[in-house]
């Protein structure tokens, strides 16, 4: 934010450090951003919730996302979802209930040459069949640090 | 790691984001670990980007420059052959040629440095020429000659709309701009399936910012940015590391290379909206707001950030002004097809053996492409159609393998060019899936601004989920063709406007896969949810 200068234009980019930081955007954050940068808290609240991007409820402590793309999807990615979803319990933008894993879905995270993938914590996994991403998000350790 | 000796031989370590995620940086760091074990010191080990011979799934790639000779699946413990091939390595070996013919098709341009440098050090793009075009135009030519240059190679707009370069160029170095002009590149690469500018942004970021400011000298720009996808972390880090070592060096910033010119360049982030790569929605998006677009005229040329004069092109574009020139105009129209000269990155993915970026002459045959280059279908399925576009484009079945790949063919057969995404199709695809994927992404990027592409999208998914479901009637078909036809007649943007393209292509060449959804009740390739129900005996 310092680096751009209080104006509109910082808005996106201090969502995106605010997110990076706290892992979503509360009421907080938000706020915090309307009166440094002077934009109206409508305008704050319209920006981060019109970019699937940034996300206003908490994350577990792992995140997976699914990629859902052209070429994940040609490849599998529907069935990837399916057994996340028989697994875990939990459909995509949800958390269990342990707190462990979030899931949510990427439009496409552009490694297409190894689909299907996902995302997790950050991390880029491709080639991957449903059964080994549920092991995978299964492996995850509880209460480890991010 | 680099030899503390003369070289003698070196590899080539892929560190692109499909390698990386199949561990390449732990390849090389173990690679210089034993070589230096060994007491090897004439080895250099170094990190490029993407190699580029459609191996990507084989990852991590590395490559002998002196031998050619490439390694798959290079891992910490499967090292010995690479190092064996390196110490057979005999001093001054040259490689023998390309060896396959995912390679030996292509014809590199934008990617011509691919596997040849490491993304993050300046010095390895300047000791290939690296803006050496810059320092020409600045100081051989006048901004006119620039622009003249790129009209003269026929280069157009390579983000899939293909508007000739020269003339926007040319709007807008004409458009006064007394406060000051921009250069954006578009590099919110959101079509599902298309990875050609991450690619090139992780492997090469410097061709890009040389190509932009390139453009900023002959239109009169003095400031630019990057609009790049939030979800390419590496390609931003790489973008925002080789602008301060441009800066460092006086590439740019002020006075560059000693003349009058400034060019400053910076990135900013998208946030995962498909509208954004539409120039007026990512012009607001840039400056912070919603990503909608507005009404045009006027152009972006003419009124575009900050109501200035704004030149937009995407990264693939700006990849290829460089060698337009160094080499010339007449040189890049010489390749390809009158009307579409040049070369096309393509991304190659889905149902096909080799899979990844490769760059080939305009005017090269879908069946080259798919066959020759891409080696044909996984598991030698039959091929039932290639989707290029994204979702703006459409899908060209097996008939037209023989087409040339240019803008007016693709255009004939109701596809489009597009960024250059290609995803190849077997008979495990169902069309009227196919379709309702594409439709189901145009419903959620929809920005809402405009009713028909936020209504008429919503409603075309669910007559599609109908049709999906069997539970559709002909009049329903006859409904999804009506709404189709308004929707693309009456949206706002490119986004509502190209919506209903894959609805349309299917419909044109798989017309008895919907039919056989409504009158039989089945899906011939057992994918929709009514050929569940006929195995439940519903």
């Amino acid at each position: 934010m310092r680096r751009l200068g209080g104006s509109y234009d910082a808005l996106i980019e201090s969502l995106h450090a605010a997110q990076e930081a706290f892992g979503y955007l509360d009421d907080e954050a938000m706020l915090f951003i309307s009166d440094y940068l002077g934009v109206p808290r409508s305008r704050v609240f319209a920006v981060a919730t019109f970019y699937s991007y940034f996300t206003l409820k908490p994350q577990g402590e792992h995140t997976c996302v699914v990629c859902t793309g052209t070429a994940c999807y040609i490849n599998g990615a529907g069935a990837i979802r399916k057994r996340i979803e028989q697994e875990l319990g939990i459909k995509s933008g949800e958390t269990t209930a342990d707190n462990r894993v979030s899931t949510l879905t990427a439009r496409c995270v552009g490694a297409c040459s190894i689909a299907p993938v996902i995302v997790v914590d950050g991390e880029l996994v491709g080639k991957l069949s449903p059964d080994e991403v549920v092991q995978l998000l299964m492996a995850l350790p509880k209460g480890a640090d991010q | 790691m680099v030899p503390l000796g003369p070289t003698r031989a070196s590899i080539h370590v892929c560190e692109a984001s499909g390698c990386r995620s199949l561990n390449s940086e732990q390849a090389v760091d173990a690679l210089a670990e034993r070589l230096t074990e060994a007491g090897v010191t004439d080895v250099a080990v170094k990190r490029t980007g993407c190699l580029g011979v459609g191996l990507c799934a084989r990852g991590p790639l590395a490559r002998i420059d002196e031998s050619g000779e490439y390694f798959e699946e290079l891992t910490a413990d499967n090292l010995q052959g690479a190092i064996d091939a390196l110490a057979a390595v005999e001093p001054g070996q040259q490689p023998t040629g390309e060896t396959s013919e995912f390679a030996s098709r292509q014809l590199r341009v934008a990617m011509e440095n691919f596997g040849l440098l490491d993304p993050e050090d300046l010095n390895d793009y300047l000791a290939r020429g690296g803006y050496d075009a810059l320092q020409k135009a600045l100081h051989e030519m006048t901004p006119g000659q620039v622009i003249a240059e790129v009209s003269t190679s026929g280069l157009r707009g390579r983000g899939g709309g293909g508007f000739p370069t020269g003339l926007k160029w040319t709007t807008v170095a004409k458009a006064a701009g007394p406060d000051g002009k921009y250069v954006i590149c578009n590099a919110d690469e959101g079509d599902p399936g298309a990875f050609m500018d991450r690619t090139l942004l992780e492997s090469d970021p410097h061709r890009v910012i040389e190509g932009m400011a390139i453009a900023a000298y002959a239109v009169g720009a003095s400031e630019g940015y990057i609009y790049c996808r939030a979800e390419y972390p590496l390609a931003v880090k790489r973008l925002r590391h080789a602008i301060r070592q441009g800066e460092r060096e006086g590439i740019l910033g002020k006075n560059i290379f000693d003349t009058r010119f400034s060019f400053e360049v910076d990135v900013r982030l998208g946030a995962g909206a498909f509208v954004c790569g539409e120039e007026t929605a990512l012009i607001r998006s840039i400056q912070g707001g919603r990503g909608t677009p507005r009404p045009r005229p006027p152009y972006p040329a003419l009124r575009g950030l900050h109501g200035r004069p704004t030149l937009l092109n995407n990264v693939e574009t700006f990849a290829a002004i460089a060698p337009i020139v160094r080499n010339g105009g007449a040189w890049y129209a010489s390749i390809g097809t009158p009307k579409s000269t040049g070369t096309k990155v393509f991304a190659l993915a889905g149902r096909v053996k080799n899979t990844g970026i490769v760059e080939v002459p305009m005017g090269i045959t879908l069946r080259e492409v798919v066959y020759d280059i891409g080696g044909g279908i996984t598991d030698d399925h039959p091929f039932k159609a290639v989707q290029t576009g994204g979702p703006s484009g459409g899908c060209i079945p097996a008939e037209f393998l023989d087409m040339p790949l240019d803008y007016e063919s693709l255009a004939e057969k109701g596809s489009i060019m597009g960024s250059g995404g290609m995803i190849i199709m077997d008979d495990t695809a169902c069309m009227v899936d196919v379709a309702k994927f594409f439709m189901e992404f145009c419903v959620e990027e929809s920005c809402g601004k405009c009713v028909p592409c936020r209504v008429g999208t919503t409603h075309m998914h669910n007559l599609l989920a109908k049709i999906a479901e069997g539970e559709a009637t002909m009049d329903d078909l006859a409904a999804l063709e009506r709404l189709a036809g308004m929707v693309k007649a009456t949206s706002l943007c490119g986004l509502g406007q190209t919506a209903p393209n894959p609805v349309f292509s299917t419909l044109r060449y798989f017309r008895h896969e919907y039919l056989a959804h409504i009158e039989d009740r089945q899906c011939p390739a057992n994918v929709c949810p009514v050929a569940q129900r006929e195995v439940a005996g519903v």
